[in-house]
């Protein structure tokens, strides 16, 4: 049998590239998609694929969703697999796990993760500590919580930046066998960005517990998750031309976290700086440092690690102060060029 | 089956004043009738969902006496290895055992609606104490139950006192079979068996039929404590819990009905009890001499269906395996 379809195999592809080389002398235009359109393909892939995913929460279904991150689903799935919840954020959730204890894998959306904190205790106490099956998906509204969901053993906790991110993870959350908590931020739904042909197939997934390097450099290693992760970009950009080249690491997964790819760079470029939109006390760069000094890179440290995070207050709302509770590409540029000693 | 539960939950009782059994123990001796009286109302592919007073279910639902008494004492053959103890016993279409008070509702709420989902008839009896019926995430799924036709029956296992506050001390209405509002409602005698089996068939029968959720109220009582640290005398008196003894018990209601009504000996029910005697007695020598859980296994089933990784413990030197 594998003869024969080597066989058959090789002629194929001689033709394709006959093809390829007469159509297509201009490398094609680059697909564009937002978040929140990943999220959407990604959850639409997997209700087609499985007859036991289903998505529950407030205004999912008629109102396309809050954020309209489900549009279109209702239309085409119906009552049964898209459900349309009353403000019950405790009994909802509580729901979402009792259904997925009996076997089905629902996709329970809060509006926004402040919500979330009514149903903590079904996340925390009925899902994370049993070991059940169901795929927890929110939205962050002016709070990471990051650090609080990561601060528990049986959950996952995922943390997508870009389309491909938001995409990829949704997907292997909603495979996963374990309560998988994913932090979608709001302010990133409406970002377009490039759409690799690889994550537009249906099977496209991203591992959970693996880090992606952004950008790789040598003078210095900057991890972030989320929207920060933009950021670091930018803020790499603009150093770049100041001959400071930047190592940028997009953490993907908050826990299981992937610290192997951070020890690596860190043992390639000696310093670190770490950044989250999260409060600094006890959060995810606290963790990502305590780690540092525990295992081999620490010897590699040429200065101390540094956090970039949130201002350490509630979350304000006048926009000036907003702004300002966040971290941004300036302060980014500053941290890194304060622990290079420039 | 309701003299096996009796015995074993004074077993139990005995094995924790030896402190062989120690943690939280909530018995349910008294409430025999709830257990055994659903379990013969219902079929084996249904579902059911507690609290923390979860001994008598745990049996109905099909697990052995030794199974659960070497959970309770926490070792290796116990149904969860050793590692839940007394509030977190699971079986097939049992889901435990549940230590927050109230959330097991939602729970149930949610396997009912797998049941619709999956469209094969089955129902889902969900079950909260008078105390916890005034928590506000059981009326989130009375609304949801309601509103999407759940096949839930909704017990509240009235056994007059939430630890150590009366239901008049409680709630603002003890009509607790009243308070699914737009949920039909029934009042059922917990400590008559057939009663609850009557009520509990009438129950799913109304949820198979796709007319959504009902609710029952069992009237019950409990001889125990609210925990083996309660002693139930400080809230109640001595001669009310004499009282239900003498004139309500379930066991003692049942008997004499049957002896009543020629549908049995005394001598035949004797000889029942003197075998479940020997069955518990064995249930407790083994839960007693069987070893405890390996330490290596202290990591293990944190995730399903994962890779083997490892888990950090005291301090960073100290690590310990985890699988699925």
């Amino acid at each position: 049998m594998a003869v024969v379809s080597a066989l058959v195999r090789r002629p194929l592809e001689q033709v394709s590239g006959l093809l390829r080389r007469r159509f297509h002398r201009s490398a094609p235009a680059a697909l564009q998609i937002t978040v929140r359109d990943a999220i959407n393909q990604g959850m639409d892939e997997e209700l087609e694929r499985d007859e036991k995913v289903f998505l529950l929460g407030e205004e999912v279904a008629q109102y396309d969703g809050a954020y309209k991150v489900s549009r279109g689903l209702w239309k085409k799935y119906g009552d049964k697999r898209i459900i349309d919840t009353p403000i019950s954020e405790m009994g909802f959730a509580g729901i979402a796990v009792g259904a997925a204890m009996a076997g089905l894998r629902p996709i329970c959306e809060f509006m926004t993760f402040n919500f979330s904190m009514q149903a903590i205790d079904q996340v925390i106490n009925s899902a994370a500590k049993t070991y059940y099956m169901s795929a927890g998906v929110a939205a962050q509204h002016s709070q990471c919580f990051a650090a609080w969901y990561g601060h528990c053993p049986g959950l996952k906790v995922v943390s997508p930046w870009n389309a491909e991110d938001a995409k990829g993870l949704i997907k292997s959350a909603i495979r996963d066998n374990n309560p998988v908590v994913m932090l979608e931020n709001e302010l990133m739904y409406g970002v377009a960005f490039e759409f690799p042909q690889e994550a537009q197939s249906k099977d496209f997934l991203i591992p959970i517990g693996k880090a992606k390097i952004e950008r790789q450099g040598t003078h210095i290693t900057v991890v972030a998750h989320s929207r920060p992760v933009g950021h670091c970009v930018e803020a790499a950009a603009v150093l770049a031309k100041e001959g400071i080249e930047c190592e940028v690491i997009n953490m993907r997964t908050i826990r299981p976290m992937d610290i192997e790819t951070i020890e690596a760079s860190v043992m390639k470029t000696n310093h670190l700086v770490t950044v989250e939109g999260g409060w600094p006390q006890f959060g995810v760069g606290a963790e990502i440092c305590a780690r540092i000094m525990e295992g081999p890179a620490f010897n590699f440290l040429d200065a101390p690690a540094v956090r970039v995070t949130g201002t350490d207050v509630p979350m304000p709302y006048a926009k000036i102060l907003e702004d300002n509770c966040v971290p941004q590409v300036k302060d980014i540029i500053f941290a890194i060029k304060k622990t290079l000693n420039i | 089956m309701m003299q096996t539960v009796r015995r074993m939950e004074l077993k139990a009782d005995q094995l924790y004043k030896q402190k062989i059994i120690r943690g939280f123990c909530h018995l349910c001796d008294g409430q025999e009738a709830c257990c055994v009286g659903m379990e013969a109302g219902i079929n084996p592919t249904d579902h059911l969902i507690t609290a923390y007073r979860a001994h008598g279910f745990t049996f109905t639902r099909g697990l052995s006496v030794r199974e659960i008494l070497a959970e309770l004492t926490g070792r290796r053959g116990g149904c969860a290895k050793g590692k839940g103890g007394s509030m977190h016993m699971y079986a097939k279409n049992f889901y435990g055992g549940n230590g927050i008070v109230g959330a097991q509702v939602p729970l149930g709420a949610g396997i009912a609606l797998a049941c619709k989902y999956n469209g094969k008839d089955e129902v889902c009896l969900t079950l909260y104490g008078d105390g916890a019926a005034n928590q506000g995430q059981i009326f989130e799924a009375y609304n949801m139950a309601a509103l999407w036709k759940l096949p839930c029956i909704f017990i509240c296992e009235n056994n007059r006192y939430g630890m150590g506050t009366s239901v008049e001390r409680a709630a603002a209405s003890t009509d607790y079979y009243k308070r699914g509002d737009f949920i039909p409602g029934m009042r059922v005698d917990g400590m008559d068996v057939l009663c609850v089996r009557e009520a509990t068939k009438f129950a799913a029968a109304h949820c198979r039929a796709g007319k959504g959720p009902i609710l029952m109220e069992l009237q019950t009582y409990r001889y125990h404590g609210h925990s083996m640290s309660d002693p139930g005398v400080s809230y109640r008196t001595r001669e009310e819990i004499q009282e239900v003894r003498s004139k309500s018990d379930p066991i003692m209601l049942l008997k004499d009905r049957m002896v009543n009504s020629n549908l049995a000996s005394v001598e035949e029910l004797k000889e029942i009890d003197v075998e479940v005697r020997k069955e518990i007695e064995d249930a407790a020598q083994f839960a007693t001499a069987d070893p405890e859980p390996p330490l290596e296994e202290l990591g293990y089933h944190i995730y399903s269906n994962e890779p083997p990784f490892e888990v950090r413990g005291a301090n960073q030197w100290i690590k310990f395996k985890s699988i699925s």
